[in-house]
């Protein structure tokens, strides 16, 4: 167990190092630095001058030590515009991110699997082809066109849901201040949630329909059968278990990406995120800020990962994690 | 009485352009504590026999016509609800291969917990005492250990004594096993099928033994249907059929033993394969094949005749008794 436990934690961490190295390749190349530091009004010596105070004049190697360096000790540089330390700046924008990834999670995993199950069990019922209908046109629709949409008429016609911005929170911890708390924060979770969720959702619900259908082709289900084995047990124990193992890793890796997929959603709906940040730092060619941006994001993408590998090796038991790690 | 009586029994598989027949108006007996050999080629028919009995042919597969009459109740023509009642209670199942058979995320104990809860009124402490005494009537060592274990931490000759203590915890009346070593190591094939000898025997449990393997079949059953394309062809008691058979077919099967062929000579195989179900031939379906087919044969149907103490569907039958009975005076 330790012994993969290391050996998963070595795999993260080569996975950071390129994303750090991807990063600040991108931050050598996106603009000049000193445009956004002095301006225009310079002269070319004081310019020299500030090139080798901050470094700039170093080798590409030697500069990305420095970066990594300061990375570790959680120095990502600072924001040009917010002129603070660019991981504060994200931090106090994740939370709200979070808050919308896990709506759209729990919207995506709560029906998802009773709908994946259900049009596995009946595919050939009505309801399963208006299922299966609905999923792929869900998959083919853009977000921005799926969330405009949805204010069109929840927030514009119905007047039922707000269309922007996170209304009523309450903070709980450090920069963390939760929608979850009061009635106004839910209505406002709302709309982003689902929207966010509409892209993942129909995969989700094909990826499960697929598995589950195979499952019940198995033996060891024709064989529950053979036993007598009710439906219901059939369908909810021993085909849903086995549907659901790969489905972990799968729907894992989606949950990672959909932090990046908030981009869009944030922006549409003017959610205080970092996705809507990203977006305004790209405008402000704000280089530090989307540098220490694709980090963060590249990290919550391989911890989740790294999680998600662990929890499918404790639900399956024909992963010896003890074993894997030899 | 017998305990288990199937008449004109017809399995169809619905394909996209056709309709094909993979169980042609079989009809046989089983009486109470029997044991019954289906022996045929592969794709004869063998497994949907077993499986039809059960009523578990899925789709595209149906039962088109004909009884199952179990223990007086029709098998063909029983509620969803009566079939739970019955399978794996009344009549219980062995798959070929213990390695996909049992469900890979539940422990030995849950799997055979559910099957004693799904027909008895048990505590889970009451059933587990109960698989506890059947793993140990299979020789398997430290039940309660096993219990909780997965399947994948098993041997495959564990899991399928694991397999036939399962057939057996509600005993059944009969035990349908199809091919229950195949997918064995061959070091432990007589094992197993010896055990389940032994625990139908000391149990009085009937047993349709179906198998590629005529010396298995002589060891263990006292019957035997030979099978070709979906249909009998030839049954009678196992004895007779082993050492007299009447169909050329079963002769074939028969010369095809290992035992038969001279060490430093090629086994003699039937030529030619059976017949898929799409291309089932007019008149026996085994006529290409065989080496004394006439006209007659290519055109008719045999119909099944009693013939010296077996039945077999043959037309020539008795032109080749005699033939034999010639060469060998
Ligand atoms: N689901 C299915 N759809 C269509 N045809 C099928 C299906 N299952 C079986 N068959 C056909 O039915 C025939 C009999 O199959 P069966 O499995 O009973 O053969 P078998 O005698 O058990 O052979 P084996 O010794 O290989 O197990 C075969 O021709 C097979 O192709
Ligand atoms: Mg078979």
């Amino acid at each position: 167990m330790l012994a993969y436990l290391v050996k998963r934690l070595f795999q993260a961490i080569a996975v950071m190092f390129a994303i750090s190295l991807v990063s600040f390749a991108i931050q050598d190349n996106l603009g000049d630095p000193l445009r956004e530091l002095v301006g225009q009004s310079v002269s070319d010596e004081v310019r020299q001058q500030l090139r080798d105070e901050l470094g700039l004049n170093d080798s590409f190697l030697q500069q990305y030590l420095r970066f990594v360096g300061n990375a570790l000790q959680g120095d990502l540089g600072t924001s040009y515009f917010f002129k603070e330390p660019a991981l504060d700046v994200i931090l106090k924008k994740l939370p709200a991110t979070l808050e919308l990834v896990f709506g759209a999670t729990v919207i995506i995993i709560g029906l998802s699997v009773p709908l994946g199950v259900y049009t596995a069990i009946k595919p050939n019922s009505v309801a399963s082809r208006i299922i299966m209908g609905a999923s792929i046109i869900g998959i083919s629709v853009p977000v921005f066109l799926t969330a405009i949409l949805m204010i069109f008429v929840f927030s514009v016609e119905l007047r039922w849901l707000p269309s922007f911005g996170r209304g009523d929170i309450v903070p709980v911890w450090g920069y963390w201040s939760t929608n979850f708390a009061t009635a106004d924060g839910w209505t406002h979770i709302m709309l982003p949630s689902v929207a966010l969720a509409s892209i993942m959702l129909p995969l989700f619900v094909r990826l499960i329909r697929a598995e589950m259908m195979e499952t019940l082709q198995s033996e060891y289900v024709k064989y529950a059968k053979a036993k007598g084995i009710h439906p219901g047990r059939i369908y909810f124990v021993h085909a849903l278990k086995n549907t659901l193992l790969p489905v972990i890793t799968v729907g894992g890796v989606q949950i990672g990406t959909m932090v990046a997929y908030t981009i869009l959603t944030e922006t549409v709906f003017q959610w205080p995120g970092m996705g809507f940040m990203f977006l305004e730092a790209v405008n402000r060619v704000d280089t530090p800020l989307i540098v220490a941006y694709l980090i963060v994001v590249g990290f919550i993408f391989v911890v989740t990962n790294t999680i998600v590998d662990l929890i499918y090796g404790l639900v399956n038991p024909t992963v010896n994690l003890a074993r894997m790690g030899a | 009485m017998s305990l288990l009586s199937v008449r004109d029994l017809t399995v169809k598989f619905a394909m996209r352009d056709e309709t094909v027949t993979a169980l042609n108006q079989i009809s046989f007996d089983l009486a109470k504590g029997e044991r019954l050999g289906i022996v045929g080629e592969s794709g004869a028919g063998k497994s949907i026999t077993g499986f039809s009995l059960m009523n578990l042919i899925s789709r595209p597969g149906f039962i088109d016509q004909g009884q199952i009459l179990f223990d007086g109740d029709d098998v063909a023509r029983m509620s969803d609800k009566e079939l739970r009642t019955m399978r794996g209670n009344r009549m219980a199942m062995i798959f070929q291969d213990p390695m996909v058979t049992l469900n890979p995320v539940l422990t030995i104990g849950q799997q055979m917990v559910e099957t004693l809860r799904a027909h008895r009124k048990l505590s889970r402490a009451e059933a587990e005492q109960i698989a506890i005494v059947k793993l140990r009537e299979v020789y398997i060592p430290s039940p309660e250990e096993r219990m909780n274990q997965y399947p994948h931490e098993l041997s495959g000759g564990m899991r399928q004594r694991i397999i036939i203590a399962m057939a057996l915890l509600l005993d059944p009346q009969l035990i349908i096993a199809d091919e229950p070593t195949t997918a064995l190591d061959v070091t432990i094939q007589a094992d197993i099928m010896e055990l389940l000898l032994e625990l139908c025997q000391s149990n009085k449990v009937g047993l349709i033994l179906i198998t590629h393997d005529l010396g298995v079949v002589s060891q263990m059953t006292e019957r035997t249907l030979v099978m070709y394309a979906g249909r009998i062809i030839e049954a009678g008691k196992t004895r007779e059929i082993i050492n007299d058979p009447q169909h050329p077919y079963t002769q074939g099967l028969i010369n095809a033993l290992p035992q038969q062929t001279l060490p430093g000579h090629k086994l003699k195989q039937i030529p030619g394969a059976m017949p898929s179900l799409t291309a089932i031939p007019a008149g026996c379906p085994f006529s290409p094949r065989c080496q004394y087919a006439v006209d007659h044969c290519r055109s008719t149907l045999p119909e099944v005749v009693q013939y010296a103490g077996v039945e077999v569907a043959c037309h020539e039958v008795n032109r080749l008794h005699n033939d034999r009975l010639e060469q060998s005076a």
